[in-house]
């Protein structure tokens, strides 16, 4: 162990992948040192390790009705209680992690790279390019998201897939325009116009050396925007937009924990924690990871 | 003085903005430089020195006039040859190198741009001639000193070989004490390698030291060319000239005074 760490702390690195390495272990440290950002790391590798064991924590599954046991409160048996079906709210819980992760995953992956995409392009190229990729991401964002999405997914058909697409499409603009501010400061700075005078085209240019300077700010943007995406999915799902039933989907549950919420309160309350918790933890998580990826703090 | 003229620049315009906005930076410029000599270009801030020197390197494309250099006209954009033979060195080692990049990232670059092989040899060679061992190789900027970041960056410069390079004022962001060492380094590749460069600066100590001969800019037009030993001796031809001459010796109360008349007339 030792000789991990003091590797991961030479003074001379020797090879590409141990300066990479020690670059992640400092940025490791740095997360550490930040007890709320570290909280919400620690709460979200939880909830994928819920998801992942889900078969093991919660065997029975998440549709075993029985009707004799309905709207059962919170007990030894049935930890979060049970649903007006006679469902266990545990085990629903945290089959649904899966598909909380599942959205944020998927959306995260669609929009973060549309949205670097557009905006690099625009602020490299400027112009006419600018004008036009800038005025189709004001489109996008004059809507609410939730507004957009529900018009995309009544356009698309309800489902979770067609939800992530629905989500995925008014999640990019944001990203855009960050990458296009960011990408206008980098592209006058010194280091752009030493690789110009090297020869090196707008592909690379962008590629490598405008996009891993904006790919922090962006993974901080995502991960404080991923709160609201999973508002917006369960949104969606108490709309009944999203997933459909059975699937445990927290939003649709909290939707029908609504007609019961006078006589059995925790069918709607268990998941609006649930989706309370993972939201507050994306956004100190997001928070903290603006520090750890800052190169200059090192 | 019979090498041929290795940089030709005759009548260079640059302005910037439109119409009533419309600044003229560079406003008829014309000089030459041969080969293996090193010009100066010194002058007061914002007369244009580093302006000429970016439309050099082809950084600015909004000249006109006629820019030459190895005998081949400057194309607008310049083709990829063309960065092979001239690169350019920046003033802030702060701002001019990658973030993100280790040293070899830095240096490897240029190399893959142009498909030069033999990358790992060329980069320690190259660090070992900017007096930078191997041991610098995988380090980020951050991990540098200013006078490491420099000499990086004059590496980065001097990887693809090119034959003339440009200095913008390569010192004045750097310590005092780490001055002297990177002018020496200067002084020393340009020998070894026959480099022909343009320096521009506004310490006449620094062009002293560096140049051959020099021009003095003001207000985008060069009022004066002299070599260098006349400028030790103080032969200037114009009153401005003179009166930079006289401000880089220190401050003086009387030249401050007439300074001050000069602009109130």
């Amino acid at each position: 162990m030792t000789a991990v760490t003091s590797w991961l702390r030479a003074d001379v690195t020797t090879s590409p992948l141990h300066a990479r390495m020690q670059r992640a272990f400092y940025g490791w440290l740095r997360l550490r040192a930040n007890p709320l950002a570290f909280a919400g790391f620690l709460t979200l590798v939880g909830l994928v390790l819920v998801a992942i064991l889900a078969p093991v924590i919660a065997p029975v599954g998440y549709n075993e009705q029985s009707l004799a046991l309905r709207l059962r409160p919170p007990s030894a048996e049935h930890w979060f209680g049970t649903d007006e079906l006679g469902r266990d709210i545990f085990a629903r819980i945290v089959w649904g992690a899966r598909i909380t992760i599942y959205i944020s995953t998927l959306v995260a992956v669609i929009a973060a790279p549309i949205g670097l995409a557009v905006g690099t392009t625009a602020g490299y190229f400027g112009g006419w390019t600018d004008t036009v990729l800038m005025r189709i991401n004001d489109m996008f964002l004059s809507f609410p998201g939730l507004i957009l999405a529900l018009g995309f997914v009544a356009a698309l058909g309800p489902g979770i897939g067609n939800a992530v697409i629905a989500i995925a499409l008014t999640a990019w603009p944001p990203i855009a325009r960050l990458a296009r501010a960011e990408t206008l400061t980098i592209r006058a700075s010194d280091y752009i116009a030493a690789v110009r005078i090297q020869g090196a085209g707008p592909m690379r240019i962008i590629l490598r050396h405008i996009v891993p300077m904006c790919v922090p700010s962006v993974v901080v943007r995502i991960t404080l925007n991923m709160a609201g995406i999973i508002l917006t999915a369960a949104g969606l799902g108490f709309l009944g937009l999203g997933a459909q039933p059975p699937t445990p989907e927290w939003g649709a549950m909290l939707s029908t924990g609504r007609q019961n919420m006078l006589g059995a309160w925790w069918i709607a309350a268990v998941p609006g924690i649930a989706i309370l918790l993972t939201s507050l933890a994306f956004n100190l998580f997001g928070d903290g990871l603006r520090d750890v990826l800052d190169p200059r703090s090192e | 003085m019979t090498e041929p003229a290795m940089i030709d620049v005759n009548t260079l315009r640059i302005s910037f903005g439109h119409g009533a906005s419309l600044v003229h930076a560079v406003d008829g410029v014309s000089f030459t430089v041969r080969e293996g000599e090193t010009f100066g270009l010194v002058g007061e801030s914002g007369c244009g020195k580093s302006t000429v020197l970016r439309a050099l390197c082809g950084l600015n494309p909004a000249w006109s006039g006629d820019i030459s250099i190895a005998g081949a006209a400057l194309a607008r954009p310049p083709d990829r040859a063309f960065f092979r033979r001239v690169q350019m060195v920046f003033q802030d080692p702060y701002g001019s190198l990658h973030p993100r990049h280790t040293v070899n990232t830095t240096l490897g670059e240029p190399l893959a741009i142009h498909g030069i092989g033999d990358r790992d040899r060329r980069i320690v060679e190259v660090l070992e001639q900017v007096g930078l061992g191997p041991a610098f190789r995988y380090r980020y900027p951050h991990q540098l000193s200013g006078g490491q970041r420099q000499r990086l960056a004059i590496a980065r410069a001097l990887i693809l070989e090119p034959r003339v390079l440009l200095l913008d004022e390569p010192t004045s962001a750097l310590d005092v004490s780490v001055q002297a060492e990177i002018l020496n380094l200067l002084t020393d590749l340009r020998r070894a390698r026959g480099l022909t460069c343009i320096l521009v600066s506004h310490d006449l100590a620094v062009v002293a030291h560096m140049c051959n001969r020099l021009a003095v800019m003001m207000q985008g037009r060069i009022v004066e060319e002299l070599d260098v030993a006349a400028l030790a001796e103080g032969r200037t031809a114009t009153e401005y000239g003179t009166g930079l001459l006289t401000a880089s010796r220190g401050y003086d109360r009387r030249l401050a005074a007439a300074f001050v008349e000069k602009t109130e007339e």
